[in-house]
């Protein structure tokens, strides 16, 4: 072999999975807004859920290539799920119930995940939105479980580890939900980094020749789906707990809709897509209400339609010497490039 | 000897088209196996019937004489069944590093591992390399797939139907559409082949089979027409009249 070559490859397979500095300051800036902007946490803490929501449809959608129009299914069971065992007090601290809560969540994406594995993108588009409005509309029909129309009341959410109680500025609600959209978004940059991950990706590029190579296709995508159906679940059950409600709108369209759309915003498949789109998202939200209360939609519009026309690649172009730069700062002077003998040398 | 791969009578109806009609043939192990005949004869039929990528309408595919005629596609390929298409089906946004790393994680089982990182279990960096250097790949290593010159990415497909370390490799066209100044790399290639790994040439090209084949069956309207050495075909007059025509006069 090339003398080098092996060690050029794993250099590069490294350089994959590093850390690179962009990503450093992003969380670090992330947590320096605890003590920060203080103010700021009841705004922050539903970012950062939307976040968590777009980053459980970035699974499937950029990495493995499945749309969804009804991601908000299981956003809702999460949230009712939380909410019913905080109400009923089956399981009181609230980390278990947000498990407890992810798992329900991932054992509907898991029985619904075998309806998306055929078809183009428009079956999966009326598949997976026909599932959400059968939730929706059992949500409603089963009232007396559910609380119906009036949402789920009378949730009283206890202290986490049964040490810290969520208090009324919401200072707790949004250490809890950074902490746990950290320690999933780390999980989830582990998964998409692992030779399944990997094989999530050549699915999505040419399923054809993914089955060419010896990958089980479909179990793939249940798996996916199945985890991502559990993220989604623990978005929800984090809204649930840190509202001390749950409601019939976290299941509806407009929330799958919302979701689709904050990921686009930020990009899919690089994971970051769904924190930075949620981010945009409300502080455009803010910015546009102040500006025209009633139709700030007018803009988040346009500016959906902009990103779809201009196109990802196009703006990734743009903003590529940036990161660039970024990242060439934060590295390790290059190790001495090995010489490289002419071909057939 | 016995034959790796068979297949028995095995027939494909597309509604009222037979393409494929009561083919049996048998590939002995470690073969230079040739697929020929004309446009239209069912030649990519059979290798999809061979892989799983279609169902066949009757018939048995054996290898190593157990049945695989139902058998998933992805679950032929761990028993060593590879292939590689006509029309490049390659991963367009992987580079090459990763594309191999991809099926060598498979052949390891190591596909379903979702907490482990790529290329850091043991052996599989030399193997990426290895195969970069087999296939001529190693200049190109890290670029995204879709920006490849066409050759590289005709490489990159036999490469990565060899990196599922196949007992059968089925080549379908491999320098189809490639220009006359890369066609040669692509060639010596195959030709350096390890001599354990039985290969299906699928190929219109009579230079490039006359050269490689030691076995050459001819196909035509689905069904096999001739079987033989390369010197029996190549003489055989009812081949002449239906397919080689001028291309043997020339």
């Amino acid at each position: 072999m090339r003398p080098g070559l092996e060690t050029e490859t794993t250099r590069y397979l490294r350089a994959r999975a590093r850390f690179g500095p962009l990503e450093i300051l992003f969380w670090v800036v992330a947590f320096s807004t605890i003590w920060l902007l203080p103010t700021r946490h009841l705004i922050l803490t539903e970012t950062v859920i939307w976040g968590l929501f777009a980053l459980s449809l970035d699974l499937i959608l950029g990495y493995a290539g499945i749309i969804s129009l009804g991601h908000a299914a299981f956003f809702g069971v999460g949230a009712y799920a939380a909410g019913l065992l905080a109400k009923y007090e089956l399981i009181n601290e609230p980390s278990l119930a947000l498990l407890a809560s992810a798992l329900a969540a991932a054992a509907l994406g898991f029985a619904t995940s075998f309806l998306v594995l055929r078809g183009s993108d428009l079956t999966r588009l009326m598949v997976t939105l026909g599932v959400s409005l059968v939730c929706f509309e059992l949500a409603n029909r089963y009232g007396d479980i559910t609380g119906g129309a009036d949402g789920l009341q009378g949730v009283t959410v206890a202290p986490i580890f049964g040490l810290y109680r969520f208090d009324m500025f919401g200072h707790v609600a949004y250490i809890y939900c950074l902490v746990v959209l950290f320690i999933l978004f780390m999980l989830a940059r582990r998964i998409v980094n692992s030779p399944f991950g990997l094989s999530l990706k050549a699915i999505k590029g040419n399923p054809l020749r993914s089955a060419a190579v010896g990958i089980a296709v479909n179990w793939r995508l249940v798996a996916v789906y199945t985890l991502s159906a559990g993220y989604a679940g623990v978005a929800g059950a984090l809204l649930a707990q840190t509202q001390a409600f749950a409601s019939l709108s976290m299941l509806s369209l407009e929330r799958s809709a919302d979701v689709l759309l904050i990921l686009i915003i930020g990009g899919t498949g690089y994971l970051y897509g769904g924190i930075l789109g949620a981010l945009i998202y409300r502080l455009l939200q803010d910015y546009l209400s102040d500006l025209t209360a009633r139709y700030w939609q007018f803009w988040i519009g346009l500016l959906l339609v902009a990103i779809v026309i201009i196109g990802r690649d196009r703006i990734g172009r743009w903003i590529a010497p940036v990161v660039r730069f970024a990242s060439q700062l934060g590295r390790r002077p290059a190790p001495a490039k090995v010489a490289t003998p002419e071909k057939g040398g | 000897m016995a034959p790796v791969l068979e297949t028995r009578s095995l027939d494909k109806r597309f509604g009222g088209i037979i393409a494929a009609n009561a083919i049996s043939i048998a590939i002995e192990k470690g073969a230079r196996h040739a697929l020929i005949g004309p446009n239209g004869a069912g030649k990519t039929t059979f290798v999809n019937l061979l892989t799983g990528m279609l169902r066949p309408s009757g018939g048995e595919i054996l290898l190593d004489g157990a049945p695989i005629t139902y058998l998933a596609p992805y679950r032929r390929v761990r028993l060593g069944i590879a292939r590689t298409f006509q029309i490049n089906q390659l991963f367009a946004d992987l580079t090459p590093i990763e594309t191999l790393g991809l099926a060598i994680s498979e052949r390891h089982g190591s596909g379903r591992d979702w907490w482990r990182i790529v290329g850091t279990r043991h052996g599989v960096t030399e193997e990426i390399g290895e195969l970069l250097e087999r296939f001529g790949l190693a200049d190109v290593m890290t670029e995204r797939t879709a920006v490849l010159p066409y050759g590289k990415q005709r490489l990159l497909e036999i490469a990565l139907a060899f990196a599922c370390r196949p007992r059968v490799l089925l080549l379908d066209e491999p320098a189809a559409g490639v220009p006359e100044a890369e066609r040669h790399e692509i060639l010596t290639t195959i030709a350096a082949l390890p001599a354990d790994v039985t290969v299906l040439l699928i190929e219109h090209d009579m230079d490039i089979v006359f050269g490689f084949a030691d076995r050459i069956s001819v196909l035509v309207n689905g069904e096999l027409f001739v079987e033989g050495a390369p010197d029996a075909v190549a003489r055989d007059p009812r081949v002449k009249a239906v397919y080689l025509g001028e291309a043997f006069d020339g």
